[in-house]
C-alpha cells in the first residue's frame, strides 16, 4: 500500500536545498500534521475494539485488550441488508455510468460533435445546482411511481449524480489517446468498433478504472437521496448509521464499530487510488 | 491542442452532400445521446417541476389544499427572516470551510513537497478524512470528539481550563466548519501537491540562480503557477460544500433553532418535516437562481483553468 503511495507521489519533486538545519524539523512537523489528521480515525477504530466501559473512561483508555464484541453486535444487529443495498446501489450505478458515459466521452473527444463546449458545460452545470431544489419533485414523482424505498431509485439517481463527473474524466483520458494510433488502425482497415476495442480501450482502461472507483466512492457515501427516499427495505449504510445513533444513544464503542464498518471499504479503495482521486475530482485538468 | 471548441476534424472530402453530412452528424452524435437524454430527464426536469410547485399552495398535511397562488410563496420566502439567516449561514459555512481548508491544504502541501522518510505514509494518513463516509465523520466529531463529558477534545483541553463545554450546541457553526475543514483539507492538499509536482524544476533553479530567496521564489514563481490549482480547488470545494447536508444533519440538526442550518437542510426541513411543498419549492428556486449567478462566475474561472491546462 505504502509502496503504491510512495511511487505515486508527485514525480518531479524539487527537494528544497535551503537551510539544512530546518530539514528534520519540517519532516517531524509533517509527521505530526499527518498523525493529527489521521488521529480521529485512529481513535474511532480503537474505540470500536473497546468495551463500552473502556470507551467512556476519563482519562481515555489507551492500552486495552481488543474485543470484537462491538463488531459482532453490529453484524448480528442487522447491518447486513444495509451493506447489501449500498453494495448494489454502488455497483449497479457505476456500471450504468460507464455504459452511458464511455460513448458520450468518446463523442466529446476522439470524434467530437459540434458544440462540444456547450455539451460539456451542460453536463457540469448539473453539478453546480443544489440537489435540494430537485428533491421535492423527485420525491413526489418517485412516490407516484410507487418507487419509494426501492433500491433501483437510488441506482438511477446515483447514475445521474456521477455521470457528469465520469464524462468529464473519461473525456480527458480519451484525449490522451494518440491520434496517430487511431489513424493507423483505420488505414489498416479496422472498423471503428474494432479500433475502439483493440486500440482505444486498452489505453484508457486504467482511466476507466479510476472513474469507476470515484463513482463508487461517491455512491457509497451518498446520504441525501438515501435518507429522503428510502425507509427500511432499501436503506443504505449511511442511513443505517442514523438509525443506529437514535436507537443506541450514547453507546460509543458500538457506534464506532458501526462507523468503521461504514467507512472502511471506501477508505481502503481511496488509499489504493489516491492519485487518481485528485485527477478525477479535478476532471482531469490536473495531470 | 484539442480544445473544447470541437475541431470538425478533417471532414471526409467525398461526403459533401448535405444529406451525407447530416447522417455523419448523427453518427457522431449517437453515442452522446443516451447520456445526454438521461441527464436531462433525471436532473433538469425536476427543476422545471420545482418551478411549477413553487407557484402552488400545497401542504401535504392538508390533503386537497393544492391550488395555484402565483408568487405568494416567494413573498413568504423573502419576508421569512429565518430564510435570510439560513442563506447567510450557507454563505458563511461554505466560504469559511473552503477558505480555511484551502489555506491549510496549501501549507500542508508545501510541507509535504520535500523528500523525507515516510512521505507516502504521511500523505496517506492525511487523505483519510476525505474518504471517510461523511455521516460517519460527522458522528465521530459529534460523539467521540466533541461530547461534553466523554469527548476527547475536552479531555485534551482540560489542562487549559476547558470545562465540560458542549461544543456542538455552544458553537454549532464552528463545530460544523471544523468537521468540514477536517474533511476537505486533504482534497485541497492533494490538488496543490499535484500543482507543485507539475512545476518545472528549471524555472525554480533559474529563480534561485538570480539570487531570489526561498520566500521570494514562492511568491513570484510558485504561487502564480499554483493559481489555477487554487482556483480549481476553491470552485470544486464550493460546489460540493454549498450542498452540505449530511454533516449538518448528523451533528446539529441545523440547531439550536436554525443557528447552523444551511439552505439544503432548511429546505429539507420545510419539505419533509413541515410538508410544505409549495414554500420549499420556492426556496429551492431562489437557491438555484442564486447559485446560477455564483456558478456562472465560477465556471468562467474553471474554464479559464481548463484552457490554460490544455495549452500547457
Amino acid at each position: 500500500m505504502t509502496a503504491v503511495a510512495e511511487r505515486a507521489a508527485t514525480p518531479a519533486t524539487t527537494p528544497r536545498r535551503a537551510s539544512r538545519g530546518a530539514g528534520p524539523l519540517l519532516s517531524m512537523l509533517a509527521w505530526i500534521v499527518g498523525l493529527g489528521f489521521f488521529f480521529p480515525v485512529l481513535w474511532m477504530v480503537m474505540t470500536a475494539f473497546k468495551t463500552e466501559a473502556q470507551a467512556v473512561t476519563i482519562p481515555p483508555t489507551v492500552i486495552f485488550t481488543p474485543t470484537f464484541d462491538n463488531f459482532a453486535e453490529v453484524f448480528g444487529g442487522g447491518v447486513g441488508p444495509y451493506l447489501l443495498n449500498s453494495l448494489f446501489a454502488t455497483v449497479a450505478s457505476t456500471v450504468l455510468v460507464l455504459l452511458l458515459g464511455t460513448p458520450a466521452a468518446f463523442a466529446l473527444s476522439l470524434r467530437p460533435v459540434k458544440k462540444t463546449q456547450d455539451v460539456l458545460f451542460f453536463f457540469i452545470s448539473t453539478k453546480m445546482l443544489p440537489v435540494v431544489a430537485a428533491i421535492v419533485p423527485i420525491y413526489v414523482v418517485v412516490n407516484y411511481l410507487g418507487a419509494l424505498d426501492n433500491v433501483w431509485t437510488l441506482v438511477v439517481l446515483y447514475t445521474a449524480m456521477n455521470l457528469p463527473i465520469a464524462v468529464w474524466m473519461m473525456r480527458s483520458f480519451f484525449l490522451e489517446v494518440p491520434r496517430e494510433l487511431l489513424e493507423a488502425a483505420s488505414m489498416d482497415g479496422a472498423s471503428l468498433w474494432r479500433s475502439l476495442r483493440e486500440v482505444v480501450l486498452p489505453i484508457i482502461s486504467p482511466g476507466m478504472a479510476a472513474t469507476a472507483l470515484i463513482c463508487m466512492i461517491f455512491a457509497w457515501n451518498e446520504f441525501f437521496f438515501a435518507v429522503n427516499l428510502t425507509a427500511s427495505r432499501a436503506a443504505t449504510v449511511p442511513v443505517y448509521l442514523v438509525g443506529f445513533i437514535t436507537s443506541e444513544g450514547l453507546y460509543f464503542a458500538s457506534l464506532c464499530a458501526a462507523a468503521t464498518v461504514a467507512a472502511l471499504p471506501v477508505v481502503i479503495a481511496g488509499w489504493i487510488a489516491q492519485n487518481k482521486l485528485v485527477q478525477g475530482l479535478s476532471f482531469g485538468a490536473v495531470k | 491542442m484539442t480544445t473544447t471548441e470541437a475541431p470538425p476534424q478533417a471532414a471526409p472530402e467525398r461526403q459533401t452532400s448535405p444529406a451525407a453530412q447530416r447522417r455523419d452528424g448523427w453518427i457522431r452524435r449517437a453515442p452522446l445521446l443516451p447520456a445526454l437524454i438521461f441527464t436531462i430527464i433525471i436532473t433538469k426536469l425536476p427543476f422545471l417541476v420545482t418551478i411549477w410547485y413553487s407557484l402552488q399552495s400545497w401542504n401535504l398535511v392538508r390533503p386537497g389544499s393544492q391550488r395555484f397562488v402565483g408568487l405568494e410563496n416567494y413573498a413568504t420566502v423573502f419576508t421569512d427572516s429565518q430564510f435570510r439567516g439560513v442563506a447567510l449561514n450557507s454563505i458563511l459555512l461554505t466560504l469559511g470551510s473552503v477558505a480555511i481548508a484551502m489555506v491549510l491544504g496549501l501549507l500542508i502541501a508545501l510541507l509535504l513537497n520535500r523528500a523525507f522518510l515516510g512521505r507516502g505514509i504521511v500523505r496517506t494518513l492525511i487523505i483519510t478524512p476525505f474518504l471517510i463516509t461523511p455521516v460517519a465523520g460527522a458522528l465521530l466529531w459529534k460523539s467521540v470528539l466533541f461530547d461534553p463529558t466523554y469527548g476527547l477534545v475536552n479531555f485534551l483541553l482540560s489542562p487549559f481550563g476547558a470545562g465540560q463545554t458542549d461544543w456542538v450546541s455552544t458553537f454549532p457553526r464552528a463545530a460544523v466548519i471544523i468537521a468540514l475543514v477536517w474533511q476537505w483539507t486533504p482534497f485541497m492538499m492533494l490538488l496543490i501537491l499535484a500543482g507543485l509536482g507539475s512545476q518545472p524544476p528549471e524555472v525554480l533553479e533559474a529563480a534561485r540562480m538570480d539570487g531570489a530567496t526561498g520566500f521570494a521564489v514562492f511568491r513570484e514563481v510558485t504561487l502564480p503557477h499554483l493559481q489555477r490549482f487554487i482556483e480549481l480547488g476553491v470552485v470544486l470545494g464550493a460546489i460540493y460544500l454549498v450542498n452540505t447536508f449530511d454533516t449538518i444533519y448528523m451533528m446539529t440538526q441545523g440547531g439550536p433553532g436554525t443557528a447552523s442550518a444551511n439552505l439544503p437542510f432548511y429546505i429539507y426541513q420545510r419539505a419533509f418535516l413541515g410538508f410544505d411543498i409549495g414554500e420549499s419549492a420556492a426556496m429551492g428556486v431562489v437557491t438555484v437562481v442564486a447559485t446560477i449567478v455564483v456558478a456562472t462566475l465560477a465556471l468562467r474561472l474553471i474554464f479559464r483553468s481548463f484552457s490554460a491546462a490544455e495549452e500547457a
